[in-house]
């Protein structure tokens, strides 16, 4: 974290305010501000379980968003986030999540800078997804992604899209503080941080992707060869003598595929992967199931939408994951109004215990700059062995408010 | 296949003989099949749409959104509707690949996750953004999607009229028919009623303020579609019309989905 902010001053910063100045000078096509500045509440109706944590937390939150667009259709595009957070100095943070410069040419699309790459197609768990780093701290459903220094050039033919990406920086993964809650008992120290690289956060990654559809059938294939963005966790002491878990970055080789086909009202998704040094052993783990919507549900303009989805890594217990074993479903309601009130409801059974994970999201407008979201995660039946065991006190209802501009 | 060229001979035969006796059906078609000509060769446009929507309470709320449309040769048109305003879902952008013939090929971006996700493009009948138009409203309209029926000729708001029937032959349709007022002179619709699948008034569709561009396309800058049934309605006002902008398959794939704003 230390190191990326010391990146953003001495390079990052520099050459976004050159870039700016040439902007300005140069024959302006399309500038646009944009973002939003929220606030959020987290109310946990249990006391928290481990020493030092808070139990409520509001926080503040602020992502602008600067884009150009240049004649030639390039264009330029700059979002810092900032977040400032009441119970846990480790949420409160600052990053890049976009500052780059598209070159777009008849042949070829080529990205220079920092940004964001999605990849997969299930709901609960995104698999291959691999690109960014999570920021853990943002959320525990691990959507929100810190921004990734990378050199990306994308061919978009007849017979599919091929993208290289090189991936020159490391970003680690934001752990919960000691006053956040969320974690497990020991707390992560992201100043004892190991990697199995000498070359540490500097060392290069590299991906390719290729992906395509063939009527009602969506493919991507992948390689990342790099450093982890799973650590894994060791236990260790800090300066002062505390138990802490130490995370480590192995480099691996990831080869993964993504599908989805559609047939009428029917979404059919699947991930998979094979990952070789993480760990001891080789592994495969994949995800899969289907989405299927009725529309118009009860006479009225609303969609009613039905997710189930089966999660599976062959390491099993060993994983450093939630879902080794998991069936999950989910049901989507969108009202279609004019508000665009929107909620998901989902649960995950591991389907080797008893535990079980129950979430509700929704979203709602008021006017046309303010939107609502209330967020419920509560977890049951955690056996002592589970990996979210020590987070089994940590039901959370989050509600944040949003005005976008 | 065979059958629609089929059709399109006797159409085309009908249309080099007028007086002989034609059936309604073959009259309505005739009246399509002549629209859809007039309408050919665009190439491409782009332009932004405001949308303004109603509700029985008379209270309003505004989307606006980008349109990016390739005429394609043999098939349905292809076109991308990037979302603007509200600001909480700017960037959301659609793709949509509209087929003659089977259901459509649509991608929606979400650009919070920076996700393109393949959806289902069987919803026809549900609401396009909350508004009274529904995805089979708003997308490209092709003679093979309706059979026709001529019901008769009439003066409508001064313009001598074709006044005809369609029937959806896609699946998952909301409606039964809808009742097209077409003017004679220009092929403009300025009317269309909708039935719902009981056959009951549904919606009413008029447009007005068309302009005329490249010398042949006449196009609607307001289409207002009143619901009937809710008391709801939506007004959408088209401006900025760009044609033959040099756009090309280039920009309607998933690489430009994701960076198109």
């Amino acid at each position: 974290m230390p190191a990326f902010e010391s990146l953003a001053r001495r390079v990052i910063l520099p050459l976004l305010i050159a870039i700016s100045l040439s902007v300005t000078a140069s024959f302006t096509h399309a500038h646009e501000f944009t973002g939003f500045v929220g606030g959020e509440a987290r109310l946990f109706p249990n006391s928290a379980l481990h020493i030092g944590q808070e139990d409520d937390s509001a926080s503040l939150m602020i992502q602008p968003e600067y884009y150009h667009e240049f004649e030639s259709g390039s264009s330029f595009t700059f979002a810092p986030f900032y977040r400032l957070d009441s119970a846990d100095p480790e949420r409160t943070h600052f990053d890049i999540r976009e500052l780059t410069f598209l070159w777009l040419k008849e042949d070829f699309e080529l990205r220079l800078g920092v940004r964001k790459v999605f990849w997969g197609t299930t709901e609960i768990l995104h698999l291959v997804d691999i690109i960014n780093q999570t920021d853990l701290v943002e959320n525990v459903d691990t959507e929100d992604k810190l921004g990734q220094p990378m050199a990306n050039i994308s061919f978009a033919r007849d017979w599919g899209t091929f993208d290289l990406y090189w991936l020159p920086y490391f970003r680690e993964r934001t752990f919960v503080g000691k006053g956040g809650r969320l974690r497990g008992a020991t707390v992560v120290d992201t100043d004892r941080t190991q990697y199995e690289s000498g070359a540490k956060e500097w060392h290069s990654d590299w991906a390719f992707r290729y992906s395509h559809f063939f009527g009602d059938w969506d493919i991507g294939l992948s390689q990342f060869i790099g450093t982890s963005r799973e650590p894994t966790l060791l236990d260790g002491t800090d300066s002062e003598g505390n138990a802490v878990k130490i995370p480590k970055y192995e480099q691996i080789k990831q080869t993964s595929l993504d599908v989805s086909f559609v047939t009428g009202e029917w979404l059919w998704k699947g991930e998979a992967l094979y990952r070789t040094g993480q760990g001891n052993d080789d592994y495969f783990a994949w995800t899969g199931g289907f989405e299927y919507t009725f529309t118009r549900v009860w006479r009225s303009q609303m969609d009613l939408g039905i997710i189930g989805e089966w999660m599976f890594d062959t390491r099993e217990n060993d994983a450093n994951t939630a879902f080794e074993n998991d069936l999950g479903g989910g049901l989507r309601l969108a009202l279609n109004d004019a508000a665009s009130t929107e909620a998901l409801f989902g649960w995950v059974q591991d389907l080797n215990s008893s535990a079980r994970f129950l979430f509700l999201e929704a979203s709602r407008r008021f006017g046309d700059h303010l939107l609502l979201t209330v967020e419920f995660r509560t977890f049951i039946n955690q056996p002592a062995d589970d990996f979210l065991f020590e987070q089994r006190d940590d039901e959370i209802l989050q509600l944040e408010l949003a005005y976008y501009f | 296949m065979n059958h629609i060229f089929f059709i399109l001979g006797i159409a085309l035969f009908l249309n080099a003989s007028p007086s002989s006796a034609e059936t309604p059906e073959e009259k309505g078609l005739a009246i399509a099949l002549e629209d859809d000509k007039r309408d050919n060769g665009y190439q491409d446009f782009t332009a932004n749409l405001l949308m303004i929507l109603k509700n029985r309470q008379g209270e309003e709320s505004s989307r606006s959104i980008k349109n990016k449309t390739l005429e394609v040769e043999g098939d349905g048109d292809k076109s991308l509707s990037i979302f603007d305003k509200p600001r909480d879902v700017k960037g959301t952008t659609l793709l949509n690949f509209t087929h003659k013939v089977g259901t459509d090929d649509q991608w929606l971006y979400l650009p919070a996750l920076k996700r393109v996700k393949r959806i289902s493009s069987s919803n026809k009948s549900g609401s396009f953004m909350g508004s009274e138009f529904a995805y089979e409203d708003v997308t490209s309209q092709e003679v093979e999607k309706y059979t026709y029926k001529w019901i008769r000729d009439e003066e409508y708001q001064g313009e001598k009229c074709f006044v005809f029937e369609r029937y959806p032959v896609y699946k998952n349709s909301g409606y039964t028919r809808q009742v097209i007022w077409l003017d004679q002179k220009d092929y403009k619709i300025l009317r269309i009623e909708f039935y719902d699948r009981k056959n009951s008034s549904l919606k009413t569709l008029t447009q007005t303020d068309f302009k005329l561009y490249l010398g042949k396309y006449w196009y609607p800058h307001k289409m207002f579609m009143e619901n009937h049934q809710t008391g709801k309605s939506t007004l959408l006002t088209w401006s900025d019309y760009e044609f033959r902008t040099g756009l090309s398959d280039k920009d309607f794939n998933k690489n430009s989905l994701k960076r198109t704003r």
